[in-house]
């Protein structure tokens, strides 16, 4: 699997991402600059997390139009993996590339902490290495993470096995305490409809070395290795 | 040119909790008559339009591409012509 991470003006996990992919899972990955036209010949598009375009008007709502998304859409609409975290989330939303939308955490905080979470959707590319039950213990640090959708897209979310994540108390329990932001059904990641674009909240680069308290996070890139190696 | 005043806010059925935290803090400063806030943003942009019409397709474009997200806000403007052209 050879990987690029987008780099945008404003992103900061960018290099957390390279690290994961060059020096945890010892991949192929090369940074892409925002202003490029095309992506590199690869299998994994990541748009890391960050404040883009300093978040001004929407977050992701600048970014969006960044010359290189135009061929990040082409990238997906062929049905190869994408994953946004965090800010690359955001930028996801905005993209249409995902449906809702992200409003401001319910506590109107900016909140930087690990959570926990669990993996609905079990098949997809990016989670199919995640054991029943099984619960990650993933960073999260945004201030607008508070996942929107009307109701008949959150309807069309479980229907198609499109909630990635969820977040859950230590145990795995869904319920208002385990969600940190006020997100809709707790709902921490979705897919899209071919389940080849992840979005995501949790920085899972950022638990992926035991020297970082988890290594949790990276199941899903060992889920993405295994998958389109 | 045509000056476009532009509120930007959330739906109806959306939640605002930088709106429901402005009205608790009106009440606990005794502005009990407070019953609702909703906080939005504004715009304030001048274009180069040949006619009232031009410039409204136009600025409904750019709100549309750009300034509002659909899932969550909606807006309303005002369009004027700039005095100095006057």
């Amino acid at each position: 699997m050879k990987a690029c991470v987008v780099v945008f003006p404003g992103s900061n996990c960018d290099h957390d991402c390279w690290h994961v992919m060059h020096d945890v899972m010892r991949l192929p990955v090369e940074y892409v600059w925002h202003k490029q036209n095309a992506l590199p010949k690869v299998d994994l598009v990541i748009l890391p997390g960050g404040f883009s375009y300093g978040d001004y008007l929407r977050t992701g709502a600048i970014a969006r139009f960044s010359p290189i998304m135009q061929d990040v859409v082409r990238h997906a609409n062929s049905g190869r993996a994408v994953i946004g975290i965090c800010n690359g989330f955001q930028i996801l939303l905005e993209s249409g590339l995902l449906p809702g939308a992200m409003l401001r955490n319910d506590s109107l905080r900016f909140i930087c902490k690990h959570i926990y979470l669990k993996a609905v959707n079990r098949s997809s590319i990016f989670t199919k290495n995640i054991a029943a039950n099984q619960v990650l213990n993933i960073p999260i640090a945004h201030g607008e993470g508070n996942y929107f959708c009307d109701a008949d897209t959150l309807k069309c979310l479980e229907q198609e096995d499109r909630i990635a994540f969820q977040y859950v108390s230590e145990s795995g329990q869904v319920n208002m305490d385990a969600n940190p932001n006020g997100s809709a059904a707790n709902i921490a990641g979705i897919l899209n409809e071919k389940k080849n674009v992840l979005g995501m909240m949790p920085h899972p680069e950022r638990a992926s070395e035991a020297i970082l308290n988890s290594k949790d996070g990276r199941v899903i890139w060992e889920s993405l290795a295994a998958a389109l190696n | 040119m045509f000056q476009a005043k532009i509120n930007v806010t959330l739906k109806k059925s959306v939640f605002d909790p930088q709106g429901k935290t402005v009205l608790d803090a009106l009440h606990s400063l005794g502005f009990g008559e407070a019953e609702d806030v909703r906080v939005g943003k504004y715009f304030k942009m001048t274009l180069k339009a040949k006619d009232k019409a031009a410039a409204e397709k136009e600025v409904k474009a750019i709100c549309d591409k750009l300034l509002i997200n659909p899932v969550i806000e909606e807006y309303q403007f005002q369009l004027a012509p700039l005095e100095s052209d006057q």
